[in-house]
C-alpha cells in the first residue's frame, strides 16, 4: 500500500478485506487516474509463441525453431554460417506457403544459393538495399544510406503485415555503424511484429537489438571441408566441400529456466554454378 | 411493358458541376463560342432566376453578381454521359442511348430485384446522384411518355397503364420539342409552337383533347404524332445500345498546374468518378493510365514553375531544358501506367500509387490537361482457405512496394527469378505476385522443378556487388597472396586454396565467359574467412566474387 498515492482519499487506505474488496475496487476505478491501470491479479499470461521451424534440424533442436512474432537475432563474423542459417529459414517459410521479405542492407544475396536451399522465389519478396540507390529527379543523390534504407524498408514491410518471416540482413554492415542503430528502432520492430504471427530475423556481425531480442544464436564457423576430385580429374585439385558450424544459444526468453550454454554443429554443402 | 427515363436537365452545367462539384448551389453559367464572341449556352435553375438567359453575350452577363462563368467542356459532356449510361446498365440490360441527356432503359422484370416501380425510380436516381449528376426520373408504360415525364417533371415520377394522358396533361407543350436540336428541327418546332400558341393550345391536354382528323388535314401526320406523345398512346421498339467499356475522365485546366498537391485533388475526383462508375458495373481496375498534357511554353515563358519548384513540385527541370521541345511542340503528352496484379476498386490506394508514381517520375512542365483511363476487370473473388497462412493483403502489399520502391529505387525490388544459364550471376527481378498467381506459379514451379534438398543445409555464398577487383601472387600455379583495393579486409596471406572450378558458356556468341574459381581462407581480425576468388580467362583478370557464410 505504500505505492499508493498520497491523494487518494483515506476511506479506501485501510484494510483490505475480502468484503470491502468490491466496493474498494469500485472506488478505485472511480479515480480517472487509476481507472485505466490493470490489476496484477487480472493481468493475462503471454501465451508461449508459435516456433516454426530454421530448416536446420540441428538449430531447431537448440533453440526449438524460430518464435513467431518475436525479434530473434543471428550474429557472428563472417563465414561463420549466417547466410547459411538465413536462406535455410527462407526456404522452409517459403515451402510452409508464407511470403516472406528479404532486407538486403548490402546487396549481398546470392539467389543461387537461395534456390539451391530451396527458397520458393516466387514468394520471396527481395529488396536490394545499398549504394545504387534511385536518383531523385534533378540529379541528386538518394538521401539515404543503406542501413536507413533497411530500416525505412523494414518498418514499412512490419507496419504492413501478413509476412510469415522478415529476415534483416546487417551481416556486412561494419560493427561500428550497426551499433549506431538506436534502440527505439528495435523497440519499434518488436511492437509491430508482437501482434503477429511474423517471424522477425536479424543477421548482423555483433548483437545490436539487445533487449528487443527474444532469441540470440551466435555462429562460429568451425573449419572448411575439402575433398579431392574424383579419378580423371587433374591430380592437383581439390575442392571446398563445405562448412562445419556451431551455433550456440546465448539468450533465450522464451525459456522460463536460466539459458545455459548449449551447442549444436552442423554442416552445410557447397553449391556450384555450372 | 415499363420503361424507365432518366434525364439531366441542363446537361451542360451538370457535366461541370460533376466535376466542380463545389459549384452545386451557385448560379453557374455555361458559355460557348470563341472570345470574344462567347454566348450563353445552358445555364442553371438558380442562374436563370438570376435572370440569365441562353443566348446573352458574355459581357451582358459579366454584370450578374455571384454568377459563376465556364467554357464548356465537349470531353466533361462526354464523360458524364458515359457515367448517365453505367448508371442506366447497372438496372437493366436494355438500354437506349436516346440524347446525349436522355437515356431509356427497359425495366420490365425488375421488380424481383429492386423492388416496385416507385423504388426503383428512386433507386436510379440515387444512383446518378451517386456518379454526381442530378437526375429527373420517369417510369411510364412506354418509352417517349417516359421521357416526357421526365423532361417535364422535376424528381421521380411514376405514370401508371392507362393514366398516362392524365399524368401528362399539365405538361407545356414545349416538352414535346425539348430534343431539337439541330438548327433545321428547331426552326421546325419553333412552326408548330406558333401555330399552337396561334390557336391558344399551352399544354399536352389541349393537344390531346383536338380533334385527330382535323389535326391531321392542318399539321399532316407529325401534328398526329404530337398528339399520340401527348396522349401516351405511342408503341415503339427500344433501340438497345451496347457502349464499349470504356472508363475514362478528363479535365481541362483553364490555369495549369504545377504542384502535385492540387494536382491530387483533381486526381481524386477523376478517381472517384471512375471507381464510382466501375462499381455501379461491378467491376474493377487492372489498369490505370494518366495522361497528361503539358505545357513546356508557359513553363519556360512566365517563369511561373520556377517559381514553384520545392516539395511536392512537379515541375523541376531548369528553364533552359523546359525550353527545348520548342513553341511548335510546346504541348507534350505526359504518359504513366499503374500495372496492378489483382483487380482494386479503392480511390485512395490509386490516388497514393499515383502520388508517389509522380513524386519518382515529376512530368517537368506545367500541367494544362488530365487524362485518366482505367482498363476493367472482374472483381477479385477469392476466398482464402481456413488453414492456409497468411499472406499480405494486395492492396497494402502494392501500396508497400511502391513505397519501398521509392526509397531503394523501382528496380531494387521485387521477386527474383534465376535465368536459364550457366552464366553466373543471371537473375532478373520481377514485381512481386500475390494470391492466385503465385499459388499457380509456385505449384507449376513444383511439379517441374526438384531442386531443394531437405537432408543438408546450403553453405551461402555472399556476393560483392559489383565484384572487388584483386592483385594475386601466384606459386605453382595456386594463389598464395592477394590484395583488394576496395576491400581492405581481403588482403594477406592465402591460408589454404582449393579449386580451380573451371567453366565457361556463351562462347558462341561475343559476349563469352570463362572463369577459374578458386576458394581461399584468408586470416582476419574476429576469425578465418572464406572468400570465392574469380580469374576471368579472356580478360586475364582477378577478382573476389563473395565470402562463404
Amino acid at each position: 500500500m505504500s505505492s499508493l498515492p498520497s491523494h487518494l482519499p483515506m476511506a479506501i487506505t485501510p484494510v483490505w478485506s475480502a468484503k470491502s474488496r468490491p466496493s474498494c475496487e469500485k472506488q478505485l476505478n472511480a479515480i480517472p487516474k487509476l481507472a485505466r491501470v490493470t490489476a496484477a491479479s487480472k493481468l493475462t499470461v503471454r501465451p508461449r509463441p508459435e516456433m516454426v521451424s530454421t530448416g536446420i534440424r540441428e538449430i531447431d533442436l537448440l533453440t526449438g525453431g524460430l518464435p513467431r512474432g518475436c525479434l530473434s537475432e543471428i550474429y557472428g563474423p563472417a563465414s561463420s554460417g549466417r547466410s547459411s542459417l538465413l536462406v535455410a529459414s527462407l526456404a522452409a517459410a517459403t515451402q510452409r506457403k508464407e511470403v516472406c521479405a528479404l532486407v538486403d542492407t548490402t546487396d549481398a544475396f546470392d539467389p543461387l544459393s537461395g534456390a539451391a536451399a530451396g527458397v520458393e522465389f516466387e514468394r520471396l519478396l527481395w529488396i536490394r538495399c545499398g549504394t545504387n540507390s534511385p536518383r531523385r529527379h534533378g540529379g541528386t543523390e538518394n538521401k539515404y544510406g543503406p542501413v536507413e534504407q533497411a530500416l525505412r524498408v523494414s518498418d514499412l514491410l512490419l507496419q504492413s503485415g501478413g509476412f510469415g518471416l522478415v529476415a534483416i540482413d546487417l551481416a556486412d554492415v561494419p560493427v561500428q555503424v550497426v551499433r549506431r542503430i538506436p534502440l527505439t528502432s528495435w523497440f519499434r520492430f518488436q511492437r509491430a511484429v508482437e501482434p503477429t504471427p511474423t517471424v522477425l530475423l536479424v543477421f548482423s556481425q555483433t548483437p545490436c537489438a539487445r533487449t528487443c531480442a527474444s532469441l540470440l544464436l551466435q555462429m562460429r564457423g568451425q573449419m572448411a571441408v575439402v575433398r579431392h576430385r574424383s579419378s580423371g580429374a587433374p591430380t592437383h585439385t581439390e575442392l571446398f566441400e563445405g562448412l562445419q558450424i556451431e551455433g550456440e544459444l546465448m539468450r533465450s526468453r522464451l525459456q522460463r529456466k536460466p539459458v545455459q550454454s548449449v551447442r549444436a554443429a552442423f554442416a552445410t554443402k557447397a553449391v556450384r554454378a555450372g | 411493358m415499363p420503361f424507365a427515363c432518366i434525364y439531366i436537365p441542363d446537361f451542360p452545367v451538370e457535366a461541370l458541376l460533376r466535376a466542380e462539384p463545389e459549384l452545386r448551389g451557385q448560379s453557374v453559367a455555361v458559355l460557348e463560342g470563341k472570345a470574344p464572341l462567347q454566348k450563353v449556352f445552358a445555364v442553371n435553375e438558380s442562374a436563370h432566376r438570376a435572370g440569365v438567359e441562353l443566348g446573352m453575350t458574355k459581357l451582358q452577363v459579366e454584370a450578374c453578381t455571384g454568377l459563376t462563368l465556364r467554357p464548356r467542356s465537349l470531353l466533361q459532356e462526354e464523360s458524364a454521359h458515359a457515367a448517365l449510361i453505367d448508371c442506366a446498365q447497372s438496372f437493366s440490360p436494355r438500354v437506349e442511348d436516346t440524347a446525349c441527356d436522355t437515356i431509356i432503359l427497359d425495366v420490365a422484370g425488375l421488380e424481383q430485384l429492386f423492388g416496385p416501380v416507385s423504388k426503383l425510380a428512386r433507386d436510379i436516381a440515387q444512383r446518378a446522384s451517386d456518379l454526381g449528376l442530378e437526375a429527373n426520373v420517369a417510369i411510364a408504360p412506354n418509352p417517349d411518355a417516359a421521357v416526357l415525364a421526365a423532361r417535364g417533371f422535376s424528381g421521380v415520377t411514376v405514370i401508371s397503364e392507362g393514366r398516362e394522358a392524365e399524368q401528362l396533361a399539365g405538361l407545356s407543350v414545349q416538352v414535346l420539342f425539348a430534343d431539337k436540336q439541330a438548327p433545321q428541327e428547331k426552326e421546325e418546332a419553333a412552326q408548330f409552337l406558333e401555330t399552337l400558341s396561334r390557336w391558344g393550345i399551352r399544354n399536352l391536354r389541349d393537344l390531346a383533347a383536338l380533334p385527330k382528323v382535323a389535326l391531321s388535314e392542318r399539321l399532316g401526320q407529325r401534328g398526329v404524332h404530337l398528339q399520340q406523345l401527348a396522349r401516351g398512346e405511342t408503341s415503339r421498339t427500344l433501340v438497345p445500345a451496347e457502349p464499349p467499356l470504356i472508363f475514362e475522365e478528363m479535365v481541362e485546366l483553364e490555369n495549369p498546374l504545377v504542384l502535385l498537391e492540387p494536382l491530387a485533388f483533381l486526381l481524386n475526383r477523376l478517381l472517384e468518378q471512375i471507381c464510382a462508375r466501375l462499381s455501379a458495373c461491378a467491376l474493377a481496375i487492372q489498369e490505370l493510365r494518366l495522361e497528361l498534357e503539358l505545357d513546356y511554353a508557359r513553363s519556360g515563358a512566365d517563369g511561373s514553375a520556377d517559381a514553384h519548384v520545392g516539395t511536392g513540385a512537379l515541375v523541376s527541370l531548369p528553364r533552359a531544358k523546359s525550353r527545348g521541345p520548342g513553341r511548335a511542340q510546346a504541348r507534350q503528352i505526359f504518359h504513366r501506367t499503374l500495372r496492378l496484379p489483382v483487380p482494386l476498386l479503392d480511390t485512395k490506394i490509386f490516388l497514393k500509387l499515383l502520388q508517389l508514381d509522380l513524386q519518382a517520375h515529376p512530368p517537368g512542365a506545367p500541367i494544362t490537361k488530365i487524362h485518366l483511363s482505367a482498363e476493367p476487370a472482374r472483381p477479385r473473388a477469392a476466398q482464402n482457405g481456413l488453414f492456409l497462412p497468411p499472406s499480405p493483403e494486395p492492396e497494402k502489399l502494392e501500396l508497400t512496394l511502391s513505397r519501398i520502391a521509392g526509397i531503394v529505387g523501382e528496380n531494387k525490388v521485387g521477386s527474383v527469378e534465376l535465368l536459364d544459364t550457366h552464366r553466373p550471376q543471371a537473375f532478373h527481378m520481377w514485381r512481386l505476385a500475390t494470391g492466385e498467381s503465385q499459388n499457380r506459379r509456385s505449384d507449376k514451379k513444383a511439379k517441374t522443378d526438384s531442386n531443394s534438398n531437405g537432408t543438408c543445409a546450403v553453405t551461402a555464398l555472399r556476393i560483392f556487388r559489383p565484384p572487388a577487383r584483386a592483385t594475386v601472387t601466384l606459386r605453382e600455379g595456386k594463389p598464395v597472396r592477394i590484395t583488394c583495393t576496395k576491400q581492405k579486409e581481403i588482403a594477406g596471406k592465402i591460408l589454404w586454396t582449393a579449386g580451380p572450378w573451371r567453366f565457361s558458356g556463351d562462347w558462341w556468341e561475343q559476349e563469352g565467359w570463362a572463369r577459374d574459381e578458386w576458394d581461399i581462407a584468408l586470416q582476419q581480425e574476429m576469425g578465418i574467412a572464406l572468400y570465392r576468388l574469380v580469374r576471368d580467362s579472356l580478360r586475364g583478370q582477378w577478382f573476389v566474387e563473395g565470402s562463404y557464410d
